[in-house]
């Protein structure tokens, strides 16, 4: 039996993401399954979409059941599948799983509009991989292609009457064999590097940091999508900047004054001596309060911004995160510095609510 | 995949044991198939060829990521038709197939004999078949989002039906016809006098002008609102036949609905009969009780219709083997000589193959629970209490179970819905009524599905519910809702 569902099971899936049939949207409800996975509980996402009909308003409110127990005893416990209300109970950790990242990031993409990615520049880099996916009558020998050689063999003799069934015996002549032959694959090669960097001075709190590390966490998403061979490095800085792995980059809490053309110059640094333009697509990130330490660095930063990031780069993105210490002025420096730049894209964010808008920002120029 | 070596050998020797019994079924065909394909089939209803829905697709994510994460899967799967089609799942044991067998032959006999599904179109493969074709059809001429809207919409109202329905033989005829002149009953000599010409005309003429104003349409309640819809909603053809081809399939699984309790205990009671009687190996004993322990087990505040079919047949085979029914055993007082009460009249067998023959889950549950079956089965009613947020046992009390039993299967536990005015207000608006006296419509649900109805309808409709202590009116216009209180309960 061949399935055939899957055409509805794709129609759904379109539903559930949002792509077609807006009006059902209001009856999608998520429900959910709970299994095991080792010991920890992991909750199994089961959206569904529920069709409203007339039904009893609550008819979950009682009901008819069996046990040991007397009047006014509780009953829940029993049931913790049945009754969502129940919770979570403590000392339990609920994991969800499901979406793939790969999906989270379409419907990311979807739900912002975003555009696909451009692979760089009009020389695109190709690499060359050879397939064998084709058949033809010359040919090495260590190629041929046994069965497709003894089927050409069997017509010759079928036609030429000399092949009998009691007697089955085919003989490939020369003019019966076929080879295996390739033929090249070209494919567009999309490398892409990111730098992150985040401002970690003393006036960039915890939640200005859960906003860069949840707004980094989708923009990697998305570039992971678009592209096979996505490397990405960390940059912290205050008065001095250091390379560090993801797990540094979001946990870090330093103090201290912040020199934004130190993050810059190591950045520059490291698209120089590991990114050679003609092959990588290169998406510095930058995400500060904005309150740099002084004029004279603000013109040191604006220098290498101007001879070696923006000409290395697809694109320039710089987030502000609102912090109540720092001035902020940094994003109207850049502002006045770069009025008309192509590659530099700035956005102010000024909480979590604001992560959306900033991401649409930041990616939606195309990338 | 056909049955072949071990399960046809298993199948023919099962189907021997379920005739030796008197089981009275449809050939079986069964069919092995892998997890995926069960769970598609599971997900169409059990019908390999249905119209393109998203639903079923629904169906089959929410079946298939049950299975992959281990938390359910589908042992067998029968559909109500002649010859009869059953799955078994290819990665179940052996001794599982065997019991899936024996279950099965006790729901095809049940398909076979109850009167409630007498009705069902009994080659609903070819029909469900046929529908899909129309329904792809009309696809091809509409498209796909307009034909798969207005599916959405005929299935928000599926559930409108009269599940009588297939039973009633309506009389034929106008009701005009039927209509005669009202005189007063009178001997023949007297008849001059107490039915005087001038009267006969007054009572003529009182007619014409009921006739002149708009008599009620319809003529009484009626409760298969979506075959009125098919009738005299304004629908185009294409839309009218989609609405008919939902409500023909609503019929047909219902009377599944209206016997979940007998058919599951049914099928219970023969699979657990024939096995542990005749087909069980030693080694097969633990895999067996392991399995059957499972489809009869009742979670603490759940309640499972296996368990309370099955133990319902066994209590009815019991009482009638021992006579412990009729006058004489229910005013008997003394409790001992209840307990020991026994007739030896032998008729429990023939009294259950009665019962599957007759009856449907309300009437069942109303006839055969017992007072004693609801204290050995340890039965209760719950319900939710909002302060501790949890849900307790409210009583123990035998009128309350079977009154909350019947509550939860009657109308297959659907709220009951009629048309009683087409005509509403002289404004050609629909106007339906929730029959009940407990539990008011969910609001939000009742007013999406007035959106649907006011599609059909394409007039203000409006349904009469309750809520709380008071009987409202909900309506929908077109452009917004409305609710009313009409009055008091």
């Amino acid at each position: 039996m061949v399935l055939q569902i899957e055409e509805d099971v794709n129609r759904f899936k379109r539903i559930i993401k949002g792509k077609i049939k807006e009006n059902l949207r209001k009856y999608i409800s998520h429900g959910e399954m709970i299994g095991k996975k080792g010991k920890e509980l992991v909750s199994i996402p089961v959206p569904q979409i529920d069709l409203p009909r007339f039904r009893y308003g609550d008819p979950e409110q009682s009901g008819v059941a069996s046990g040991e127990g007397e009047e006014g005893d509780p009953i829940g416990d029993g049931d913790e599948q049945g009754s969502k209300k129940a919770g979570n109970m403590p000392g339990t950790h609920v994991r969800e799983v499901e979406l793939s990242l790969d999906e989270l990031a379409d419907i990311l993409g979807e739900e912002l509009e975003l555009p696909r990615i451009e692979p760089r520049g009009k020389k695109e880099i190709v690499t060359e991989k050879s397939r064998y996916s084709s058949i033809r009558k010359t040919g090495p020998e260590s190629l041929r292609h046994f069965k497709r050689t003894y089927r050409e063999a069997l017509k010759r003799q079928v036609t030429a009457n000399e092949y009998s069934k009691h007697n089955p015996i085919i003989i490939p002549i020369k003019e019966d064999k076929r080879y295996r032959s390739w033929k090249k694959d070209y494919k567009p090669q999309s490398n892409a590097a990111v730098i992150y960097m985040m401002d970690v001075s003393g006036s960039m709190g915890d939640a200005q940091k859960e906003i860069v590390r949840i707004e980094t966490f989708w923009i990697d998403t998305w570039l992971k999508k678009n592209y096979k061979g996505l490397q990405t490095r960390y940059v912290i800085h205050d008065a001095a900047a250091a390379e560090v792995d993801s797990e540094t980059f979001f946990s870090t809490r330093e103090s201290g004054g912040t020199v934004i053309s130190s993050a810059y110059e190591l950045c520059a640094k490291i698209i120089e001596q590991d990114y050679p333009l003609d092959e990588w697509n290169i998406y510095p990130f930058h995400f500060s309060d904005g309150d740099n330490w002084s004029m004279e660095d603000n013109a040191r930063a604006f220098e290498l911004l101007q001879d070696k990031i923006f000409p290395a780069s697809n694109i320039f993105c710089y987030g502000q995160v609102e912090s109540i210490y720092g001035s902020g002025k940094f994003i109207n420096d850049l502002h006045e510095q770069f009025p008309d730049n192509d590659v530099l894209v700035t956005s102010m964010i000024a909480d979590k609510e604001g992560i959306v808008d900033s991401i649409k920002t930041f990616l939606g120029k195309g990338v | 995949m056909i049955l072949t070596g071990e399960l046809a050998k298993a199948k023919s020797e099962i189907e021997e044991y379920a005739r030796d019994y008197k089981l009275d079924f449809f050939p079986m065909i069964f069919e092995i198939l892998k997890s995926d394909e069960i769970n598609e089939l599971a997900a169409k209803g059990g019908f390999p060829i249905r119209y393109p829905h998203w639903r079923f697709g629904m169906e089959f994510e929410q079946l298939n990521k049950g299975y992959t994460y281990g938390l359910q899967k589908i042992y067998e799967m029968v559909i109500n038709t002649d010859p009869c089609y059953a799955y078994l799942m290819d990665a179940n044991n052996i001794v599982d197939q065997k019991l899936v067998m024996a279950h099965v032959y006790g729901h095809c006999d049940f398909f076979k004999n109850n009167y409630w599904f007498s009705k069902t179109n009994r080659k609903m493969m070819d029909e469900m078949a046929n529908h899909a074709t129309r329904i792809r059809r009309y696809i091809d001429l509409f498209g796909y989002d307009i034909v798969e809207d207005f599916i959405d919409r005929c299935l928000s109202l599926e559930n409108l039906i009269d599940y009588h329905a297939p039973f009633i033989k309506r009389k034929s005829g106008t009701p005009e016809a039927a209509k005669k002149i009202k005189k007063l009953k009178s001997k023949k000599y007297m008849e001059q006098f107490i039915n005087p010409p001038e009267f006969i005309e007054e009572q003529q003429k009182s007619m014409q002008e009921d006739k002149d104003g708009m008599p009620a349409f319809p003529l009484s309640p009626e409760k298969d609102v979506l075959q009125f819809l098919i009738d005299y909603g304004p629908l185009e053809q294409w839309q009218r036949d989609i609405l008919s081809i939902i409500s023909e399939e609503s019929y047909y699984f219902a009377p599944q609905g209206m016997t979940k309790i007998m058919n599951e205990g049914w099928a219970s009671f023969w699979h657990s009969t024939i096995m542990t009687n005749h087909v069980l190996s030693d080694a097969d004993v633990i895999d067996y009780a392991d399995h059957h322990s499972g489809t009869v087990h009742m979670s603490p505040g759940q309640i499972n219709p296996y368990k309370i079919g099955i133990e319902l047949f066994r209590d009815i085979e019991e009482r009638w083997n021992k006579g412990r029914f009729g006058k004489e055993y229910e005013e008997c007082d003394s409790y001992s000589e209840k307990q020991n009460w026994d007739k030896k009249l032998d008729i429990g067998r023939d009294k259950i193959f009665e019962v599957r023959k007759i009856y449907n889950d309300v009437t069942f549950i109303d006839t055969f629970l017992t007072q004693e079956f609801c204290q050995k089965n340890n039965l209760f009613t719950y319900r939710y209490n909002e302060r501790t947020k949890k849900y307790e046992i409210s009583s123990r009390d035998f009128q309350a179970i079977k009154q909350q039993l019947l509550f939860s299967i009657t109308n297959a536990g659907q709220p009951r819905i009629q048309v009683v005015n087409a005509n509403y207000e002289n404004r050609g608006e629909l106007l339906l009524q929730h029959i009940t006296d407990r539990f008011g419509l969910d609001v939000n649900y009742a007013y999406r599905t007035l959106e649907n109805l006011f599609f059909m309808w394409k007039r203000p409709v409006h349904v009469q519910t309750l809520s709380e202590e008071n009987i409202i009116l909900m309506s929908f216009d077109g452009n917004k809702h409305k609710s009313q209180t009409l009055g008091k309960a």
